[in-house]
């Protein structure tokens, strides 16, 4: 990696929403109330477990096959680069997500909204990035569903995604949006994010460049992860 | 100029979607030497098990070793050191790891054997992330900058876990009387 030694990945927790969001009524009990106590990055730290190469299979990144017919949606593909805050590629990193399919209900035991399950579509997927830090899936549009915060609400269409990254502070589970979704303004998961510029990193963009004409549309949502300072703090010792 | 980061999000209440392959909540296989089960649960503000969470560990081998470039002058492992378990309708979780080696602190230091956890829930907008202690190496504990560093000597007593059964007992508490240390990485 780099002939230098590297200081702390960067501290910059004010980019992303706070836990204590009265809006959001599922933190009311979750959200610790006291403030978290800064750790100086250690070898725990500057470490973090490597997943990637070995650990998907070529078709864990098309979420339209495996079943016994194509699932029911719009095809799109959902592709970018992962990168760290210094411009330096993410690469053999693993990415995972997962979402609801075209009618907005998610494959899983707890989701009761009365809408259709879709036997062809499990909404999982696995792809590790490059190394070049680019990613990409073949999936179908999820669509909105209603939940119970508030009267109507309703989640924008959003996919789910884990990243790994290189070491432990670069772990981010955050969730891509489709541009110009008219639900943003009352979703408070999504205004959680502090700063709109911040909201608008998680929105996708329509990407007709890779777009395969009379067969599916596409989006980029590039990633960014935390980068790290350029000088090592310094070692000393105190009693 | 640094790039802007992109923000987190909650993982919601269908996470253990994503949750697939062979990473999980054995750290090492059944049988190793000196292996132990961390268990414990993860409890809301009311004392309430919360039933969607995930919990991912990281840690060092017994010997202090991490499986990473950035620690390859401290020998090479082939230790996985990654764990992770959703959490069960009763909130409980478990991991089968070993107990860590002493790891060097930036300033200071040694550190006791420690486990760094991330919390993940619905409910949780930015995971949380805290250590895992073990209650039983007290000298070490006595002499941990991390540990000594808390400004509330009473809340250090929320990251040790107890001696019990096949290994150590541990519960998460989001919020409340007891709530978690939790640590701004």
């Amino acid at each position: 990696m780099a002939d230098r030694p590297l200081g702390e990945y960067r501290r910059d927790s004010h980019v992303d929403p706070p836990n204590d969001f009265p809006a959001y009524h599922g933190s009311q009990y979750r959200a610790p109330r006291l403030p978290p106590i800064l750790l100086p990055q250690s070898l725990t730290e500057l470490t973090g477990p490597l997943l990637g190469p070995g650990r998907v299979e070529p078709g864990d990144a098309d979420l339209t096959a495996g079943g016994r017919g194509a699932p029911i949606g719009e095809r799109v593909i959902v592709h970018g680069r992962v990168v760290d805050s210094d411009g330096r590629a993410v690469r053999d990193s693993l990415i995972e997500i997962w979402q609801a399919n075209a009618a907005g209900r998610y494959a899983h035991q707890v989701d009761d909204h009365d809408a259709p399950l879709d036997p062809n579509f499990r909404g999982i997927g696995r792809v590790v990035t490059g190394a070049d830090g680019r990613y990409r899936f073949l999936t179908i549009k999820p669509g909105a569903y209603p939940w119970r915060n508030h009267r109507n609400a309703w989640r924008p269409a959003h996919i789910h995604f884990s990243i790994f990254g290189d070491a432990f502070p670069q772990r981010l589970v955050t969730q891509m949006y489709f541009p110009g979704d008219p639900l943003f303004g009352q979703d408070p998961i999504f205004n959680s994010v502090p700063d709109p510029r911040g909201r608008e990193r998680l929105v996708s963009t329509l990407d007709l460049e890779a777009a395969i004409p009379e067969y599916s549309l596409a989006f980029r949502f590039d990633i960014v992860l935390r980068g790290r300072e350029a000088t090592p703090f310094e070692r000393e010792d105190h009693d | 100029m640094a790039l802007p980061r992109t923000p987190s999000q909650t993982v919601g209440p269908y996470l253990a979607l994503g949750i697939t392959g062979e990473d999980g909540p054995e750290v090492v296989p059944d049988g190793t030497p000196g292996s132990i089960w961390i268990r414990g649960r993860v409890l809301d503000g009311n004392g309430v098990p919360v039933p969607d969470g995930l919990i991912e560990t990281w840690q060092a081998d017994e010997n202090g070793r991490f499986a990473h470039p950035e620690a390859r002058a401290r020998g090479e492992t082939s230790f996985r050191g990654f764990g992770r378990c959703p959490t069960d309708p009763g909130g409980h979780f478990g991991i089968r790891t070993v107990k860590p080696g002493a790891v060097p602190a930036p300033v200071g230091g040694p550190q006791a054997p420690h486990i760094d956890v991330a919390v993940f829930a619905r409910g949780i907008l930015t995971r949380l992330v805290t250590r895992i202690y073990f209650a039983d190496e007290v000298e070490a504990n006595d002499a941990d900058p991390v540990l000594r560093s808390l400004p509330d000597a009473m809340r250090r007593r929320t990251l040790l876990a107890i001696r019990a059964g096949d290994g150590y007992a541990w519960d998460i508490h989001l919020q409340g009387p007891d709530e978690t240390v939790f640590f701004d990485v």
